[in-house]
């Protein structure tokens, strides 16, 4: 059959050229061939195999949200909307509330992200600017690679190396919160209260888990993810603004600041807050550095931090029910903050010029 | 009077007439052709001069001029001596816009470095602190069952919680492969308001904190239904926390795939099934093994959930369905919270065998995928143009036998046939 109509078989006399309603036609004929698309039994049984997947994955989904809101809800009852006010965490007594562990918890998201994102920038401008072309994918595998490193590896390695090493070193605590809390101490975020930096028997331990140091591990390890999101925008920017740019006398900054940067803004700002989701649940680097406070702690390098990830495996043994569904309520709390973290990312990086074809 | 036709015409300047010069006599040397990308000599001058200028000024203000100490102090100021002292010498013979190039060159690249150097610390550290376990035999073959934590590093090992995280993890990604790559073929091959608000849904929930997912499951599998803290409870929490990151990477790389393909394979007349099996599934198949991998790797380095619902034993425990089982990250995070030593040094031997299967997983992701859909590697490719000669050869004698319709042209097809 070498002719292709889009008429069956049957409808042998070429249609007319005159366009007309197909009432008009002589015959009755319909117009236009409707397309009725007839599934085998094999292609019924895989959308109905298909569909009940989608149908599962949804049940475990919703059910996960549905069961933590229904056995938060008597933690909730009880505490009321004290459950946000209350620094203190005491369910046998009927006191807790999550005000202070939720500002240490912001508190250290945002220590990490202030670290992170400038050495994620220059990590990933590197990498798609800098690199020779032969070692970029080294590069890559290696920043996805430190990205896959087990969160209790880098949080050993703050407790171990980090934090007596290099932080809080020696008898005098030498290190960047001491001299943070010397010469900034003027600022409420740096002040340590009961340790004088200039007092030479001052004990060292007022500066060592705090919120900084935890911040600074959880930077380390949120640091790979905003970098391998940030590479992926930068390395779209479009060849022909690059040449435009150097072809206008820029030089590679210029090119960079006036090209790839601006391209990759939506990128920039949604892997920022993706690392700050992840930085926001991260839980075990921060449970073995912090010493718990259930108070509003505002002073970011002294002992004594709050975070709901580490409350949660630190009282999860609590054997009333109550307990369990005031950390419940907290953990509840902890992931409508990452949810409306993660979905403010997600819009920015589709809505961004450089986040069409992006990944994340 | 307009320009004269003959422009070529050396004459006498009319006004109005072009005159072209006479050719220039070529050199006898070609000329070189000036590199002007690559670095000059006097670039790299100007790097190791500034270095030795800066950690030189900061060597003199801590040992001689200022009461500074501290190893991190003496880092942070000879660095910003030697941006200082870099800009100075680059402006010497450099315009602004330059100077400001090369600045911005140095601080991207030191950045780079401090995040490659935070890598090597991370990995060498756990390796050095765990040499002292990893070279005793017993401690990958024994348990600690009859191990005290005083014991020395001859005695005891950490058989329990490889067998724990392998088992766990295994549990956890026989339920999770299939549901999320059947759930991600859903997403992407039948779109409609459902599976939109299933992708909504499962992109959620990548939101969820591991540890949260690992209170989820204490309370309702251990808690409610009176499970007691097993294997099976701390797999059930892995994969509640692997599903959504696992379908979310399966989606984006099953959407990679040109719909070109999959309309060939429907015009061709194959079911919509069987589009699916044959033409979108193998197209995408390394990226698939590679989120199913990367999605491991995430799973069997995670402490929390484990930590809320595994429970913690001292000897080995086979059976996932009742008894506490202990897993590597577990194991690692209760040792080093220890007072001894020797239960130390086998916190970070069993954080590095944890690194290394990490590693060794991704290894194997990065070897089998990685690559873009219709991305082939060397061996494919290579196996792809021989089947392409192959049919090219039997179309040649095909055409050969039509046109020369001869003795050989019935042997020809019956051997097609």
């Amino acid at each position: 059959m070498t002719t292709t109509t889009l008429r069956g078989p049957d409808a042998a006399p070429p249609p007319p050229t005159v366009a007309g309603p197909p009432a008009d036609q002589p015959d009755g004929a319909p117009g236009p061939r409707r397309i009725v698309q007839r599934r085998g039994p094999s292609d019924l049984v895989f959308r109905g195999i298909a569909r009940a997947g989608g149908a599962a994955v949804l049940f475990i989904m919703v059910l996960v949200g549905l069961f933590l809101t229904i056995q938060a809800w008597p933690a909730i009852e009880v505490a009321g909307w004290r459950f946000l006010t209350v620094q203190d965490w005491d369910p046998a007594g009927n006191n807790f509330g999550v005000a202070g562990v939720l500002t240490g918890t912001v508190l250290i998201a945002l220590v990490a992200i202030a670290i992170s994102v400038p050495l994620a920038t220059g990590a990933a401008l590197y990498i798609s600017e800098y690199a020779p072309r032969r070692i970029r994918p080294l590069l890559v595998n290696l920043v996805d690679l430190m990205a896959a490193v087990p969160s209790v590896v880098y949080g050993i390695w703050g407790f171990f190396l980090l934090q007596p090493r290099l932080l809080v070193a020696g008898d005098q605590g030498e290190g960047l919160p001491r001299w943070l809390a010397t010469y900034l101490g003027w600022i409420p975020l740096f002040k340590v209260d009961g340790y004088d930096p200039r007092d030479p028997v001052a004990s060292p331990t007022a500066l060592t888990s705090s919120t900084f140091i935890a911040g600074v591990v959880v930077a380390m390890m949120v640091a790979p993810i905003i970098t391998s999101v940030m590479r992926e925008v930068f390395s779209q920017a479009p060849v022909g603004e690059r040449e435009g740019a150097y072809a206008l006398g820029a030089t590679r900054w210029g090119m960079i600041r006036s090209v790839v940067l601006p391209f990759g803004r939506g990128g920039m700002i949604g892997g920022t807050m993706l690392g700050l989701g992840r930085a926001l649940g991260e839980t075990i680097a921060v449970y073995l550095i912090v010493s718990m406070v259930f108070v509003v702690q505002p002073h970011i390098l002294q002992n004594g931090a709050g975070s709901i990830s580490a409350l949660i495996a630190l009282r999860y043994g609590d054997s009333t029910a109550l307990g369990i569904a005031a950390l419940m309520a907290a953990g509840l709390v902890l992931f409508l903050m990452t949810l409306v973290v993660n979905f403010v990312a997600s819009i920015v990086i589709s809505r961004s010029r450089s986040g069409a074809a992006s990944e994340v | 009077m307009s320009t004269s036709p003959d422009l070529t015409k050396a004459g006498p300047a009319v006004p109005g007439s072009t005159v072209l010069p006479a050719a220039e006599p070529r050199p006898d040397v070609p000329e070189r052709r000036r590199v002007i990308g690559r670095p000059r000599r006097t670039d790299g001058f100007a790097l190791a001069g500034a270095a030795v200028a800066g950690v030189s000024l900061t060597a003199l203000l801590f040992t001689r001029l200022a009461p500074f100490d501290g190893v991190l102090g003496f880092v942070v100021v000879s660095y910003l001596a030697f941006l200082g002292f870099y800009t100075l010498l680059v402006s010497f013979d450099e315009s602004g816009p330059t100077v400001r190039d090369r600045l911005a060159a140095a601080v991207v690249h030191s950045l780079a470095a401090l995040m490659l150097l935070a890598l090597v610390v991370v990995v060498v550290f756990t390796l050095w602190r765990g040499r002292e376990a990893l070279v005793y035999l017993n401690f990958f073959a024994d348990d600690m069952g009859r191990a005290g934590p005083l014991q020395p590093l001859s005695v005891g090992g950490i058989r329990h919680a490889i067998i724990g995280t392998l088992m766990q993890i295994a549990i956890a990604l026989a339920v999770t492969v299939p549901l999320g790559l059947v759930c991600a073929v859903f997403l992407s091959e039948l779109p409609g308001p459902f599976s939109r608000l299933v992708r909504t849904i499962a992109e959620a929930m990548t939101a969820l904190p591991s540890v949260v997912a690992g209170l989820f499951v204490y309370a309702t599998v251990v808690l409610a239904l009176g499970m007691g803290k097993s294997g099976f409870a701390a797999s059930l929490a892995l994969g509640v926390m692997m599903l959504p990151i696992m379908i979310r990477a399966a989606d984006v790389v099953i959407r990679l795939v040109p719909g070109t393909l999959r309309e060939a394979s429907l015009a061709l007349g194959a079911s919509q099934w069987r589009t699916i099996w044959h033409v979108v599934v193998p197209t995408a198949r390394s990226g698939l093994t590679t989120a199913v991998i990367l999605g491991t790797a995430r799973g069997i380095g995670e402490t929390s959930p484990v930590l809320l619902t595994a429970g913690f034993a001292a000897y080995t425990n086979a059976n996932p369905t009742s008894g506490p089982q202990t897993s590597l990250p577990l194991f690692v995070f209760d040792a080093v919270r220890r007072p001894d030593e020797a239960m130390i040094a086998r916190g970070f031997g069993a954080a590095a065998v944890l690194m290394g299967l990490v590693l060794i997983l991704f290894a194997i992701a990065r070897l089998v995928g990685g690559r873009a859909p219709g991305q082939l590697g060397r061996r494919a490719a290579r196996a792809r143009a021989r089947a392409s000669r192959r049919d090219a050869a039997r179309f040649a004698a095909r055409a050969r036998a039509r046109q020369a319709p001869g003795v050989h042209a019935s042997d020809s097809e019956v051997s097609d046939a």
